[in-house]
Order: C-alpha cells, then structure tokens, then sequence
C-alpha cells in the first residue's frame, strides 16, 4: 500500500479539526505582528477558519463522498455523530463569534489570544465528541475544560469573572479527577481503553460471574461525575450559574451550548457504546438524574432576578429534558439518541438567540437584570417579539424548534414506556413556562413609559436573524435537519470498526 | 364510499383562506409603519371581513356538498416523512359551521375593537388575526400532530389580548389562563405519542381503524393504558370546554379579557375543547369513552347545576355571564356523554344518540352567537358606565331603551327561551339524553332530570340579576345621562342577533350540515 496516499486519506477525514488548529496558531502568531489589538484582521481570520472547516465538514454529504464509518487508529471515530457535531460546533462557534466582536471591544486587550482559545474550544469540543478511547476522551475533556477555565476569567479586572473561573475550575479539578478514578476502573476491569474492545469484554457473559459486570456500573457513577459536570447536571451543577453570570457574555453563550453538546456525546459513546452491557443500570441512575436536574433546574429558576442566572438555570433543566433522550434510548433503533441530537439543535438556535438578545441589551443599558427590561416592546419590538419566541421555542410550545426536540424526546420516552419520567417532564416544562413567561410579562405587560429605542449592531442583528430562522425552520420544515443526523443504523452502531485505511 | 375528496382542481380552499389569509393579513399588520392607527383598523377590519367571506364561499361554492358526510376540499402534503407527519385538511359537517363561526366572531370582534382599542393598536390586531390561524387550523386539521400545532398556536395570542388589554387584574388572568391550557395541552402531548407508537400514525382520517386494530389501543387492548391516554386527551379537552372542576380559569380569563376578547374565548375557544372530545376522543377511543360515560356525564351534571348557582351568586355582570359559559358548556358535555353512554344498539338508540350529540354541536353555535352577543353588550355597558356591578345600576330600561331591549333579547335567548337559539340545542340534548336514558340508561335519565334545575337557574338568574338588576327598578342617578347604544354598537350586535333569531326559527340549514358530521362519527364508533 502506497503510504503516501495513506496520509493524505487519513487528513482529509480529519481536515476540520486540522484546519481549527491551525487556525488557532496562525491567529496567534498574527496577533503578534499586529500592533493594532482590535484589528478586524483576527476576527476575519477566525471566520475564515471556521467557515473552512464548517465546508469541510459537510464534504460527506456530497453524493459519493460518503465515509465508511471508522475509527482512526481506534481514538478518533469518524462517523455521523463526529459529522453531526462538527457542524453543530462549528455553525455556533461562528455565531458566538459574531457576537464577541461587539462584545469584546473596550472590555479588554487581549483580544487575539481570544479568537485563538475561540478555535481551539471549538477543536476541543470536536475531540470530544470523536473521541472513542478513554485516554482520548480524557484529553479532550481536559482540554475543553482548561480553555473554558480561561476564557470565564477572561475579563481580569472584572471580580465576578474571576471569581466564576475560580468556582468552574475548582469543582472542574474535582469532578475530572472522580472521573478519571471511573476510567481507571474500567481500564482495570477490562484491560483496554478502547470503547469496543471494553463492550466486547462486558458483552461476554463470563464476566459476570467474575463480578467484573458490576465494576462497570461503579466505573458509570464514578464518570458520570465528570459528565454531569460538563453538562451541568444536578447535583453537579452549582458552578454553572455563577459561572455564567461572571463570565463574559459571548462566552456564557458558548458554554451553554458546545461543552453540553460535548458532554452528551461522550455520554451517548461511553455509555451505549462501552456500557451498552450495563444499560439498565445507567438508565436507572440517569433517569433519576434527570428527574433531579428538570425538578431543581425548573425550581430554582423561579426565583431568579438575573437574566443570565435565570438562563444558566434554564438551561441546567433543558439538560434534563436532553437527558431524557438518553434514558429512554433504544439501542434498536437509536431513537432516543436521536431526539437528543434534534433537541440540542433546536437549543443551538435557541439559546443563542436568547443570549444575543441578551448582550445587545447588555451593550445598550448595561444591564442583565430582568426588570430592566421593562417595555422593550416599546424600545425594540423585532428584538422582544424575537424573545418571545425563542422562550416559546424552550418551552416546547410550536412551531418552534423546542417543540419538535421536545416532542422527539418525550416520544422516545413514551415508546420506553417510562410513563412517570414522562410525567416529570412535562409538568415541571408547565412550571418552567411560568418563569419564561415572566420575562415576557416585563417586556410586553409593564413599563409604558416611552423610553428611547434600542439599536443593535449589525453583527447582533444577522445573528438574531440566523438564529430566529433556524427556530422556526426546524420546525416548518424539519427534514434537512433532520437528514443532518442520518439514518439510524449510520448513527453509532457501526462505530467499532476500523477505517479501510 | 370515498371518505376523504380532495379539494376539485386541487385548490387548496381551506388553506388559502383559513391559514395564508389571516397569516399573511396579522404579518402584513405588522409593516404598516407605526402611528398609522386607522390604517391598521382599516385593513383588520378589511382582511378579517375577506376572510369571513371566504368561510361562506368554502360554504357554498367551493364544491362542498353538504349531503355528503365524508370529509371534503381535502389537502394533504407531505411535511415530516421520518414521523409520518402530513398536513392534512379537510372539512365536513361538523368543523365546517364551527370554521365559519370562527370567521363570522373573529370579523365582529374586530369591527367592534375598531372603536374599542386605541392603545398599541398594532400589535392587537395582529394578535387577533394571529389567534384566528389558530382556531381554524384546529377545526380543519385532520392530522393529529398538526392539529396539535394549531391549537398550541391559539394560546399564545391570547395569552398576550388578556395581559395587555385586559382588565386589573390582567397579568394574574393571563399566566393563568396560559398555565391551566398548557397543562392539558402537555398531557395530551403525551397520549398523541402514545397513539403514535401504538398505530404508527398521525391521520386522524385513519386512526379509528388503525386504533382498533392495534394491539394496544384496540377493543382487547391494555385497559389502563387506554385509559391513561383517554384521560390525558379527555382533561385537556376539558380545560378548554371548560368542565368542572377544571373551570377555576375561565371567571378570571373573561373578566379580565378585552370585550372581544372575552367574545373570541367563549364563542370559539371554548368550543375547541367540545370539538376535539367530538372529532378526536369519540372516535379513536369508542370503548373507553364508554366506559367512563358516567363519570363524565355527572361532571356535565354539575357544570350545568354549579355553573348556573354560582353566576347566580354574583354582581360583577360579566364574571355572571362567564359562569353561565360554564352552564351552557355542560349541556354540551351531556349531549355527548349521552352519545357515548352506549355503544350502537340498534337504530332506536342511534336516533337519540344523534339528537344528543347534534344538540351539543348546535349548542356550540348557538352558544358562540347568543354568549358573544352578551359580552358586547357587556362591552357596551361598561364603556358607558366603567363598572360592571349589579348592584350600581337599575332602572336603567327608561334611559337606554335600545340597549334594554338587545339585552332582553339575548338573556332570552340564553336562558333557552323557545324560539332562540338557545332552545333548539338545549331541547335536543335533554331530547336526545333522556331518549337514551329510558331506552337503556337508567342512571342517565336520572342525571338529565337533575340538569333541567340548570334550565330554572339560568332563567331565574337572568329574569332576576340581569332584567330586573339592570333595567328595572329605581334609576341610579349617576347614569340618567348615559348615551343609548350608538350605531356601530348595533351593526356589531345585530348580526349575532338576527343569527340566532332565525336558528331559533330555523336550525334546519346547520342541522342538516351537522348532522352529516354526527351521524359519520357515531358510526366510527359502532
């Protein structure tokens, strides 16, 4: 065999990622030879990065492109759900980075290192949801955890930003280390790293007579600390409103959305795929997690006053409701999978919508509190009748993208006939709908004084634009997104083999 | 037999006129540039009068033929093949005079808020023209997912009309009224996925077949689990009806709500609940509704008792009429309750079947016109006056003759006196459920005996709290100077009473239509 083509075949699978991390250190290097810190050149530099490797990414869905599904050397997987996420990642990675060029100037100087560690999270989230070995998935979580860490603490003289990195590394440090306990306890139970190798060792019956079977549902609870962590799970997720609150907007916005994407996919590869053996008890223990998060989340957030604790909240029980996708998983047909795919779509779209509309009211008055926004009927309709919407969408009421990930979810949940866990959801959705709606008493219901309008900057805009689109479409039209996930049978299951080169 | 004919030369009727016109017409309001109020009045009042129009011509000459009960203008498209999701609509004899009902209150609503509203006009009317997609969508959509869209869709302007335009206490209404809806709403969520996993399908065309033979859903199925759907559909339908005791929202809705408003809930949104029990729960869960007749008929029982004791005890004249909605549901409630109080027993039992359930359907319409006549003259009073309180007014008959005599009209009509509307359903509901009763249910007959007390309540607080309370008596002199009802007031008013003046003469028109519908379903049940 020719090596030389070998290598090349072997890039081009991974070009995105490539392409992301040699973004990251030219943007670097950049950086220094610019004298001018808020040089458009970085932010243009960034998009261009991303838009390639976003076209790269969609390079399998050419007809006759198509990949075999594979593993390269059984650490990195290459199939629909690294294709998913990669475009899921990146298509928010861009938007967040629409939204930290307005945010970002006067707040700080470093603005480079920025759009560097904005490539790389991007990388780091990719890694994550590819990985498909313990030690790969470790790094990747690592490394998503140590960029995420700095970019919360971003703003140095801000003490609320300071004080958010601090909380999110102390109980990251924490969280990784049971985690990485929970590996080693797989390692020493089935003598490998690799995701199918570890299957097969739990597939065989033998070992439940052994009692290695059971090492396998401690090794689950020990990781799914780490897990809950990244996707801020209750009772894993005190450091995520504090977090959200301190650290700069644009990055709020990323957090809510690609280190959860990141969390549920290794979650949906250790735990069908190395675990698949043990998926009842897993689905015991995160169907009470689940119930937890939805019930605290719901509740908790009633009584915020912040608009981003009242979203950090807020999207602390939407991680319950994606859980839910997983719990009642079907390995037959992947459908809960599936609707936990669609679900954090329809929560890309959404939250980010939110979150602009958040920091273009931020940029205007200074505020996140939710008073302030008071009358912004009045002051802003396109921009309160967007939130109304995307509110709508979280909720799960049509014809919003929220609705049809909600109504996936809780269909594989029906199906699973877990009709309790059905329940739970769907009334703590009803509370969750009296929180939401407050909002949108504030700014339709009160405040009838005139006050001046608000304009918005161009890049906020086109993002609340994408963002409102991609709300509805997802749900007048579903199927392009839909054939984004693929077909089943592509999904995981034929995850363990290795590439034909 | 065909049961679904497509629309003929495949134009698409219905979607034209009771989903793009009213959308495109609420969007359009939203680029008429700011301060142009009257130029946002003109083209509401314009567009919803087109689109009322338009439900006549879908009516009459759009190639629905009324002696055929199978569902027609059809259209079907393929929207989410991976689920089997299609939008599908049709009409037939039971949606179709509930769709031009929607078009005919939704066109008097906004006529009368023309002069009514002056504040943030805009948004208004593109709420209201936002609220009738919903509920025509809900009365054609004949997939269950879509159907589920659009009923979704009516809650969320409504939502808005109670909370901006309502009354004191409009912010407690509004989350109200949206909380209790959703609840069912999310309920029912549930039970149309359970009937998705069980059939495999969304249509409601074919899911009384595709039900009764599954495994699950069909006549030897899992009893629980049928009944944990039924029940999960049954209260969301019953919230929107509103049945007691999942009633508590409407007094606070209807009091809280716009004039139009108030007309729009208890003239079509009330009747979303009783057209889905109708159109959804009869047919896809035949035994189990027949399993639970009783339950459901003694609800009905005390809907109509409680809901006419309690508008009895009170002063405010609107939160009055509100209960009286509460009344005048019921006997829907019963009618249908008596229709699924058996299963086919033969044609003597199918005769009283049909009178109960046309009754109930007929009461839909009747009760749309006769109670959105009393919430504008409602309107009316309190425009005038600004309070709503019994006790405050009397003798009123001498100074606003013309306003006394639409109210004596319409109470009259409401109270079921014979040759209103009012009378026609409510004699068929007790016609068709005491024919039931004696034929085979005891218990039945014994049940509609109990709800005639509702007849004498209603007339007694109607005579006593609204004719003598408002119109007789010694005049308060605070208001001998109050102006009579002026002209656009009528125009608004007229149409509705004329309407169900001549029902009351007349039903055949709507009955035969009806009865197409009714007689289908009661089919699909046997």
């Amino acid at each position: 065999m020719n090596t030389n083509v070998d290598w090349l075949q072997r890039s081009l699978a991974i070009g995105p990622e490539l392409l992301l991390m040699l973004g990251g250190l030219v943007v670097l290097l950049v950086d220094m030879w610019l004298a001018d810190d808020d040089h458009p050149l970085l932010p243009g530099l960034t998009g261009l990065f991303m838009v390639g490797a976003l076209i790269w990414s969609f390079v399998p869905f050419i007809p006759g492109m198509g990949i075999t599904p594979g593993t390269i050397y059984g650490m990195f997987a290459l199939d629909n759900l690294t294709i998913f996420f990669r475009v899921f990642v990146l298509t928010s990675s861009l938007l967040v980075l629409a939204l930290t060029t307005v945010y970002i100037k006067g707040r700080t100087e470093q603005t480079g290192e920025f759009y560097s560690l904005l490539l790389f999270i991007t990388l780091s989230v990719i890694l994550a949801s590819a990985a498909n070995n313990l030690i790969m998935i470790y790094l990747a979580f690592e490394f998503l955890s140590l960029t995420s860490y700095i970019m919360v603490g971003w703003l140095r003289d801000d003490v609320r930003s300071n004080e958010a990195a601090m909380k999110y590394l102390l109980y990251g440090a924490i969280s990784s280390a049971v985690m990485l306990y929970g590996m080693s306890l797989l390692y020493g139970a089935t003598g490998s790293t690799n995701i199918a190798e570890i299957a097969a060792v739990f597939a065989n019956p033998r070992t439940e007579i052994v009692g290695i079977f059971n090492l396998g549902i401690t090794a689950a609870v020990l990781m799914m600390v780490g897990f809950g962590f990244k996707v801020a799970l209750v009772p894993f997720h005190q450091w995520s409103p504090d977090a959200y609150e301190g650290a700069p907007t644009p990055v709020t916005t990323f957090l809510s959305v690609g280190p959860k994407a990141a969390g549920f996919a290794i979650m949906i590869r250790v735990l069908t795929g190395a675990l698949g053996a043990q998926t009842e008890s897993w689905q015991a223990m995160l169907s009470a997690v689940a119930i937890l998060t939805m019930v605290v989340g719901n509740l908790t957030a009633l009584a915020q006053t912040d608009m981003k604790r009242l979203l950090a909240y807020s999207s602390i029980a939407q991680a319950g409701y994606i859980l839910m996708g997983l719990v009642a998983n079907n390995p037959a047909d992947n459908f809960g999978i599936r609707a936990v795919l669609v679900y954090l779509l329809a929560y890309l779209f959404t939250n980010i919508g939110l979150f602009v509309s958040v920091i273009g009211f931020e940029q205007a008055t200074g505020s996140t509190t939710i008073d302030d926004y008071r009358g912004l009927i009045r002051r802003s309709p396109f921009h309160a009748m967007a939130m109304v919407i995307f509110f709508l969408s979280l909720l799960g009421i049509p014809p919003t993208a929220g609705f049809l990930g909600k109504f996936l979810v809780f269909g594989a949940v029906i199906n699973a006939e877990l009709y309790f866990l059905a329940v739970v959801g769907m009334l703590t959705s009803v509370i969750s709908a009296y929180y939401y709606l407050n909002v949108v008493r504030v700014m339709f219901f009160q405040g009838d004084e005139e006050d001046r309008p608000l304009r918005f900057a161009f890049p906020l805009q086109a993002v609340l634009v994408i963002t409102l689109v991609g709300t509805l479409l997802m749900n007048l039209y579903p199927t392009p997104f839909l054939n984004l996930i693929g077909e089943p049978t592509n999904l995981v299951t034929q995850l363990f083999g290795q590439l034909p080169f | 037999m065909e049961t679904f004919i497509p629309s003929p030369q495949g134009i698409p009727w219905l979607s034209i006129v009771c989903v793009i016109a009213p959308l495109v017409s609420a969007i359009v309001t939203l680029f008429i540039p700011s301060g142009n109020d009257n130029a946002v009045k003109m083209w509401a009042n314009v567009a919803s009068f087109a689109i009322f129009l338009g439900t006549i011509f879908i009516w009459l000459f759009a190639g629905y033929d009324p002696n055929n009960p199978a569902y027609q203008l059809g259209e079907v498209a393929e929207w989410i093949p991976v689920l089997n999701v299609d939008y599908r609509v049709a009409i037939d004899g039971l949606s179709l005079p509930l769709v031009v009902l929607t078009g005919f209150l939704t066109w008097i609503s906004i006529f009368y808020s023309t002069r009514v509203i002056n504040y943030r006009v805009k948004e208004y009317f593109f709420l209201f023209l936002l609220l009738a997609v919903g509920m025509f969508g809900v009365f054609i959509a004949l997939d269950y997912f879509l159907f589920y869209i659009f009923w979704e869709i009516g809650l969320v302007p409504m939502y808005f009309l109670i909370g901006i335009w309502g009354g004191a206490r409009r912010e407690y209404a509004a989350i109200k009224f949206f909380l209790y809806t959703l609840t069912g709403s999310v309920l029912m969520l549930l039970a149309i996925l359970g009937i998705y996993w069980g059939t495999g399908s969304f249509n409601l065309v074919t899911l009384p077949g595709l039900m009764q033979n599954s495994e699950v859903f069909g006549a030897n199925g899992n009893f629980l689990v049928k009944s944990l759907a039924f029940w999960a559909i049954f209260i969301a339908f019953a919230i929107k009806v509103p049945l007691f005791p999942f009633h508590t929202w409407l007094p606070d809705a209807h009091v809280e709500a716009p004039t139009a408003g108030s007309v729009i809930l208890a003239g079509i949104l009330l009747k979303l609940g009783g057209y889905g029990m109708i159109r959804i729960l009869m047919p896809l869960f035949p035994d189990t509704f027949n399993a639970y007749w009783i339950p459901i008929a003694v609800l009905a029982v005390i809907s109509i008792v409680y809901g006419a004791l309690v508008a009895m005890a009170q002063w405010d004249l609107k939160k009055l009429i509100a209960y009286t909605s509460v009344n005048h549901m019921g006997y829907c409630m019963l009618g249908i309750a008596a229709a699924a109080s058996t299963l086919d027993r033969g044609p003597e039992l199918m005769e009283s079947r049909a009178i109960a359930l046309n009754g109930a359907v007929f009461q839909f319409i009747a009760h749309g016109l006769i109670t959105g006549a009393l919430f504008l003259l409602v309107g009316v009073i309190y425009e005038r006056a600004h309070t709503r309180d019994i006790k405050q007014f009397g003798g009123l008959g001498a100074v606003l003759p013309i306003f006394y005599g639409f109210m004596a009209i319409t109470t009259f009509a409401s109270l079921g006196l014979p040759g209103l509307a009012g009378f026609v359903s409510e004699f068929m509901v007790f016609r068709g459920a005491f024919g039931v009763g004696l034929q085979a249910q005891p218990i039945l007959a014994i049940l509609t005996g109990i709800a005639l007390l509702g007849i004498v309540f209603t007339a007694a607080l109607f005579l006593w709290k609204v004719i003598q309370g408002l119109f007789l008596g010694t005049l308060n002199e605070k208001w001998a100077n109050l102006p009579d009802m002026h002209a656009w007031e009528m125009i608004s008013v007229v149409p509705l009473v004329v309407l169900f003046i001549f029902f009351g003469l007349y039903p055949a028109p709507i009955l035969n239509l009806i009865n197409q519908g009714v007689v289908k379903i009661l089919g699909m049940m046997s």
